[in-house]
């Protein structure tokens, strides 16, 4: 057998690009019911792999898990049970959007508290023995030098 | 011969650093300007001495050196020429070699720039160095690119295929300068720190270097994305993998940056928080080298991690960062912040742009780490994923797209909304009519996606018609009109393409993700398949062989709804034998915003017994836009970058315009 056929042979032995979360032989026949596992996969981390979601990878452990949802889909779970399940099997990590919880909470009040300081600033902001009125006539002279040179 | 050759030269870059820095802290001591020239000059040889081991490096891939190990773990005769090339900083010891050479780079052209005052270039020139002296000291003793080994190989292990890419090869040099480009804005900082003194002058020294950072990132974090979207055969663009996000952060606050220093520069109002975004800015790229290489993020894209030298790295963020900061806090209470303004004015929507870019990067930064922290403090694994970043940093940014047109309207110190709003009723007008047209002639309906798509409408609109109205586009007979689109400064159009840019994006962005349409099918040969409007027929499976991998490749044909032939695409799969991995070719039949994307998949049994081959193919509509639209960005900083107010030699004048000269 010569090199090149070797390679080929192993190219077909090799590849594992499946079709991933869509594969035709994994999907349910309800497309109502595929169409809302493909919504909880995106959810779901492919708990191997590098920060993807089950939706994306190829993993054989994320096609196990894609069947796992598949199945509580088809048996008639919300997908709020589907999740509670497959956190009480992998932990909180399986989710890629955590719970809101104590220890997470600084997710959602980290950010908002960064905004609300800024607005509380922007709107308490007082000039030093200025009122904010308009420009008094030193700023004027500065603007009108800065836009001058701009125009020019 | 030439890999000792360029090991010394990266060693006389460590000391030339080093007495850069020592000869700039003594000339800004002694007020003695021929100490400050020498170290100048040190900072000139440090650069030309980088530039000497980069080029050894570039030569030992080229001629496929084996017996420099980076080299060895990285490459292969077989490679193409120009994956050699890129394979000089697709390692991490590659990698660092370009930060070095960014970052000197940087700092000679700096100490070549003439007309910053004495004691601001000493200090900066300083801190450049000391930044050099670090990273340099890190590549020499824990990261050496030009190590040997005594065992020399007949053959390199190769660089990692999905790397082995056009985009990819651009990607690195066009993120590190701009990650590096923010080091001269934190030199600036803390030698303004130093200094005691931030004016609007201080803020105009800062524009080119932020603005070229700045350019550099979004054109380094397209390509990142570009590639990703076609080369990992996933069909999305991005996915907040932690390594995407770690480039997103000093973006976020390089944006932010670019956007408060406008008000310091005009007002000389913000001047403490612009210093602070300063050192922000060079801050988070730091922590993102440091977290891309140090293994502590698991990401699809993590490359180059070794944990070991990521405790090093670490030190050298926390060194530079906590000094900064430091800095940061001993000295900011001293500036003076007296310009006054109203929450309606243009800074107010300046502030306010800043504050909720700030919050962003908080999404961002704490989405992040918080995994990490969330570990380490009690051990509980989390996931902070995609469902996450999309709810949380859509909320922040809508609120500041809805309001961006309205910025540049108003005036300084103290704007008139309704004035402003009046000005932008067309505008608005228009988006409506975007926004309802969406929702009644696109299927399946979206509410969100034609909110997204009146959003991003709004933003092209409004900023085309703030232009307007400063060049009096259709109230001022034609001569006039282009008399005044002459006379405005480049800034001001770099402004408004940035504007329509992220307007364009995020009208792709809203599009793409409502609309776009996936099908997979095992399909035999002859046999179709249907992807909404398109049916796809797969022709033929061959097999071909490149430079150094074997690929099998489907011919596909796609008819359109018209049933014209649309495209023959050529999906393949390749196996790059010399490490063993399979790497899916996408093809792409791109019309004018979309792209048909199809994927070459598994072979298969069918019942019957024939062969069937998996296809997977996307509708990705308006996908175009989302790269578009960052690119217009890029072009709107490199436009503004080429303001000849920028230039250096009219700084003097400028200061003595805007306040007295102090005596120096």
């Amino acid at each position: 057998m010569t090199g090149p056929r070797r390679v080929l042979l192993a190219l077909f032995a090799v590849a594992t690009l499946t079709a991933a979360a869509a594969d035709p032989a994994d999907r349910l026949s309800d497309p109502a019911q595929e169409a809302r596992a493909r919504t909880i996969f995106r959810d779901v981390r492919c708990l191997v792999c590098q920060s993807q979601s089950i939706d994306e990878s190829d993993a054989a452990l994320a096609r196990d898990l894609r069947q796992l949802v598949r199945q509580e889909v088809a048996a008639g779970k919300s997908d709020a049970e589907i999740r509670a399940y497959l956190v009480s099997r992998y932990g909180q990590f399986v989710l890629l959007a955590p719970k809101p919880s104590l220890g997470n909470a600084v997710l959602w009040i980290g950010p908002l508290l960064v905004v609300a300081l800024g607005a509380a600033a922007l709107l308490m902001r007082r000039g030093p023995a200025q009122d904010g009125e308009a420009l008094t006539e030193q700023e004027e002279a500065v603007l009108a030098k800065l836009s001058s040179e701009e125009t020019r | 011969m030439i890999d000792e050759l360029g090991q010394f030269a990266l060693v006389l870059a460590l000391a030339l650093s080093l007495a850069q820095a020592g000869l700039s802290i003594a000339a800004r001591v002694r007020r003695d300007a021929a100490l400050a020239g020498a170290g100048e000059g040190a900072a000139m040889g440090a650069f030309a001495a980088i530039v000497l081991g980069f080029a050894a490096l570039i030569h030992a891939f080229v001629t496929s050196d084996f017996s420099v190990l980076n080299v060895a773990a990285n490459s292969h005769t077989a490679k193409p020429l120009i994956y050699k090339i890129a394979g000089a900083w697709g390692s991490h010891e590659g990698s660092m070699l370009l930060w070095c050479l960014m970052l000197t780079g940087y700092g000679a052209v700096m100490a070549a720039s003439g007309r910053l005052p004495f004691g601001l270039k000493a200090s900066a020139v300083a801190t450049q160095g000391l930044l050099g002296a670090l990273f340099i000291g890190y590549m020499v003793f824990a990261s050496n690119p030009l190590a040997r080994i005594a065992d020399v190989p007949v053959q390199g292990d190769s660089l990692n295929p999905l790397l082995q890419d056009p985009a990819l090869a651009g990607h690195p040099p066009f993120l590190y300068a701009g990650y590096v480009g923010f080091s001269v804005v934190f030199s600036l900082s803390a030698a303004a720190l130093v200094e005691g003194r931030v004016d609007p002058a201080w803020a105009r020294w800062i524009r080119p270097w932020t603005l070229a950072a700045w350019s550099f990132l979004t054109v380094g974090i397209t390509l990142g994305s570009y590639w990703a979207y076609y080369e990992l055969g996933w069909g999305g663009w991005w996915a907040w993998d932690p390594v995407e996000n770690a480039s997103f952060m000093p973006w976020l606050m390089g944006t932010a940056l670019l956007h408060s220093a406008a008000v310091t520069e005009k007002r000389g109002a913000l001047a403490s928080w612009t210093v602070l975004l300063g050192i922000g800015a060079f801050t988070l790229s730091m922590m993102g080298a440091f977290l891309v290489r140090s293994g502590v993020l698991t990401s699809v894209h993590a490359f180059a991690i070794d944990p070991k030298r990521g405790v090093l790295l670490l030190g050298i963020l926390g060194l530079a960062a906590g000094s900064g900061l430091a800095l940061y806090a001993w000295r900011a209470p001293t500036l003076k912040d007296e310009a006054a303004f109203t929450p309606i004015s243009r800074e107010g929507s300046l502030f306010l742009n800043n504050v909720l870019l700030a919050g962003a990067t908080a999404v961002v930064l704490i989405g992040t780490l918080l995994p990490l922290i969330r570990s380490a403090i009690d051990g509980t694994p989390i996931s902070v994923g995609a469902p996450y970043f999309n709810l949380t940093f859509t909320a922040l940014v809508a609120p500041a797209l809805i309001a961006l047109p309205a910025g540049p309207l108003l005036a300084w110190k103290r704007g008139d909304l309704a004035g402003a709003l009046t000005r932008l009723r067309i505008a608005a007008a228009l988006a409506l009519a975007a926004g309802l047209a969406t929702l009644a002639f696109v299927s399946p309906r979206s509410l969100l996606a034609a909110c997204g798509i009146a959003l991003g409408a709004w933003v092209i609109w409004g900023a085309l018609a703030e232009a307007s109205d400063r060049v009096k586009l259709f109230r001022a007979p034609w001569a006039e009109v282009g008399r005044r689109a002459g006379g405005l400064p480049r800034g001001a159009w770099g402004m408004t393409l940035a504007h329509v840019g992220i307007g364009v994006f995020a009208l792709g962005a809203a599009f793409e993700t409502a609309w776009r349409t996936e099908a997979t099918e095992a399909v035999t040969l002859g046999h179709t398949m249907r992807l909404g409007a398109y049916t796809l027929r797969l022709d033929s499976v061959g097999q071909y062989f490149g430079p150094n991998f074997a690929a099998d490749r489907a011919i596909v044909r796609i008819t359109d709804g018209a049933g014209g032939v649309f495209c023959i695409a050529a999906p393949e799969r390749r196996l790059y034998a010399a490490g063993g991995q399979t790497v899916s070719g996408v093809a792409i039949c791109p019309t004018l915003l979309d792209d048909v994307y199809v994927v070459f998949g598994d072979r298969r049994v069918q019942p019957g017994g024939q062969a069937a081959f998996l296809l997977r193919a996307y509708w990705n509509p308006w996908v175009r836009f989302v790269f578009a639209g960052p690119l217009l960005m890029a072009l709107g900083g490199v436009v503004s970058l080429s303001d000849r107010r920028l230039r250096f030699a009219l700084t003097s004048r400028l200061r003595a315009a805007a306040q007295p000269a102090p005596a120096e």
